[in-house]
């Protein structure tokens, strides 16, 4: 009876301990998966921020005036253009 | 009596002890019932208090959706921002700390002092939407009760260009005009929230429960083209300028997919910085302003003509002497025609022409035919403030209503709505649902009229815009284009004021295959010009050009240079 009573206790301390430290574990995971959340959200109002960026950069008008008069670029005369239609298009 | 001679013995009353008995089990009764109590029926209640010591419900705000347009490119995204804010009660601000507050926003401590004296509400903002790296800095000057709150902003890289399709949001994020307030509910998005516990340094240490996950907005692609909608508001904007006109309006439409392209209105207005926006300048003419279109209605009515068998392109109507009477009213060309063919009528815009056309309908076929091509209704795109435009009922129409209608006079309609009519003509018959979302699929159309009628009007408006018609500057280089111009008198204190106008011109190209409507509104031109052929029609032709070359649709014309008309190949039209 004393030795199956010291077995149970052995039992007992183990769980116990195992308790502790999955219970550690599970806040450690938990704040890393709160740290990697936090990231997302950052690296989410990153991309919006850089999106913002370069649709500012690329603004048609700013494009426009950037190749007409740092570059002496122009839109080639129509006459000069010739469209072709890709093989099975409409 | 003896006294008793054993007084080791003694025998206490049985009383006694039987009450002490008592008293502690009813102690232990008190005890159990205590804990009942607090265990079994008062449990939910302690447990709340007990977590509310340590646990805490967190909002988890949602992000509102980007609004993209259909080539990708963003032209509305929130970033955070910070707000400066003070909790009243709880501010331990002295005159060295105020000072330097102010220093860092960049604030008068006068005005601060004005903001923290408002004691109606214990929420005061001290500053909005400034940058994190000020927040940063404000909250390391660490007073009592002044913090930094995040909050969402919106920016619109499209600036002016974009204004009237977009619409803003207001302080709250919340969608205020345009496409901001009518796809509201998708931007938004939920926050959520949750119950997390906390340690006493303030870091989670347990996610108790998700009361709601936080929904993000969703992403919005319009069916706007960036580089169009470029093209068409730099051409309104240097029309408009140059004609030193009181407002003007673009739209294009994509006839097979019914997209709106582009759209545009000047006086604009910049929809990251509203500061001294003006109501003129906030007015969307496209969708939520009503014109009388004049001439660009006469298609129309010679359609419905055509379709009922009572004339053909070829039947001949005689205009002169320029001058009809109709109930004591006087209508008039701006200059006598003589006879003339119904497709000249389109091509010269004779009103006497039209008028005698309409004359010989019945009047409730020609409300009809306004009805069907979505006039006096909603064109339905789910922009706020759609305006439906006005037809009167046709039991109200006398001879003279009927006459002036056939030529867009006395009756009203929106500038979306006139273009959207219009691809009855482009597509064979058939009116074009329209959308502000990207589609790419072919709608399905409304079979209005029959295709032979459709093709036939067609043939007349592109005679409009050949020399000899009103809009030869309307032409585009490599494509066939057809449409008609309109210049009305604008309705004024009743009456139709005599050097007022709106020049409009409705279009579509190329013939062959039509792809694109567009449809101009130049409100109040006042540089010598008014006639739609002289004020819209070169918008309509620069845009169209432009257009179809971005869109890459294959020429159907010879490429010759356009000769700009002379004085005589130029007809001026009467409205």
């Amino acid at each position: 009876m004393a030795k199956l009573n010291l077995i149970l206790l052995a039992l007992l301390m183990a769980c116990a301990l195992g308790l502790v430290t999955s219970q550690h574990k599970a806040r450690k995971l938990f704040s890393d998966l709160e740290r990697a959340q936090a990231r997302e959200r950052e690296l989410n109002v990153e991309f919006g921020q850089l999106q913002l960026e370069q649709s500012t950069w690329s603004l048609h008008s700013r494009v426009e005036r950037i190749a007409a008069q740092a570059l002496n670029m122009r839109a080639p005369d129509p006459r000069r253009v010739r469209l072709i239609q890709p093989e099975g298009a409409r | 009596m003896a006294r008793n001679a054993t007084p080791d013995i003694i025998r206490l009353p049985v009383w006694r002890a039987r009450t002490v008995m008592i008293c502690l089990v009813a102690g232990f009764f008190v005890l159990a019932g205590r804990a009942v109590y607090l265990q079994a029926v008062n449990t939910d209640f302690l447990q709340m208090k007990g977590e509310s010591r340590f646990s805490r419900v967190l909002e988890i705000s949602a992000t509102r959706g980007r609004i993209l347009e259909r080539n990708g490119e963003a032209v509305a995204v929130s970033t955070p921002v910070s707000s400066i804010a003070a909790i009243q009660g709880a501010v331990e601000m002295s005159p060295e700390r105020m000072k330097k507050l102010a220093d860092t926003l960049g604030m008068d401590v006068r005005d601060i002092e004005k903001r923290l004296a408002d004691t109606t509400h214990d929420f005061i903002f001290i500053k909005r939407q400034v940058s994190p790296e000020v927040a940063e800095r404000v909250t390391q000057l660490g007073i009592p009760g002044v913090l930094a709150r995040r909050e969402y902003r919106r920016y619109y890289p499209g600036g002016e260009v974009m204004a009237h399709v977009i619409g803003f949001t207001g302080a709250e994020d919340k969608g205020l005009e345009g496409i901001e307030l009518a796809f509201e509910d998708a931007l938004a998005g939920k926050p959520g929230s949750r119950r997390v516990i906390k340690d006493n340094l303030g870091r989670i240490v347990e996610d108790v429960e998700a009361i709601r996950a936080a929904e993000d907005g969703r992403d919005l692609t319009l069916s706007i083209d960036g580089k169009i909608q470029n093209l068409a508001f730099g051409a309104l904007k240097s029309a408009v300028e140059f004609h030193r006109a009181k407002a003007g309006a673009i739209v294009v439409l994509d006839v097979q997919t019914g997209e709106v392209l582009a759209l545009a209105n000047m006086p604009t207005y910049n929809p990251n910085n509203r500061g001294k926006t003006t109501l003129a300048q906030l007015r969307n003419r496209v969708m939520t302003d009503i014109f009388e279109p004049g001439s660009t209605l006469k298609p129309f009515t010679i359609a419905l003509a055509m379709e009922t068998g009572k004339v053909v392109p070829q039947t001949v109507i005689q205009t002169a002497p320029g001058k009809m009477t109709i109930a004591n009213h006087t209508i008039s060309d701006s200059s006598p025609h003589g006879a003339l063919s119904v497709s000249q009528v389109i091509q010269k815009s004779s009103n006497i022409g039209s008028a005698k056309i309409a004359l010989s309908m019945p009047r409730e076929d020609m409300w009809n035919s306004f009805i069907k091509v979505g006039f006096g209704a909603a064109p339905r795109l789910g922009f706020p403030g759609e305006a439906r435009g006005k037809v009167h009922d046709w039991k109200k129409w006398g001879q003279i209503e009927q006459a002036t209608m056939s030529y867009g006079h006395g009756i009203s309609v929106s500038l979306m709505q006139l273009a959207r009519a219009y691809s009855i003509f482009a597509r064979d018959g058939e009116l074009v649902p329209v959308t502000l979302l990207k589609s790419q699929t072919v709608a399905e159309g409304q079979r209005v009229l029959s295709p032979n009628t459709a093709r036939a009007v067609r043939e007349m408006l592109e005679l409009a815009v050949q020399p000899g018609g009103t809009a030869p500057r309307a032409r585009v280089m490599g494509y066939r284009v057809a449409g008609k111009t309109g210049t009305a008198h604008k309705l004024d204190h009743g009456g139709y004021a005599a050097h007022k106008y709106v020049s409009s011109f409705a279009g579509f190209g190329p013939v062959s295959n039509p792809r694109l409507v567009i449809a101009i509104m130049i409100d109040e031109p006042n540089n010598g010009q008014h006639y739609g052929g002289a004020v819209a029609a070169p918008i309509f032709s620069q845009v169209m050009q432009g257009a179809l070359r971005s869109l890459g649709v294959p020429p159907d014309a010879p490429m010759q240079p356009i000769e700009l008309p002379g004085e005589g190949d130029e007809v001026r039209e009467g409205t």
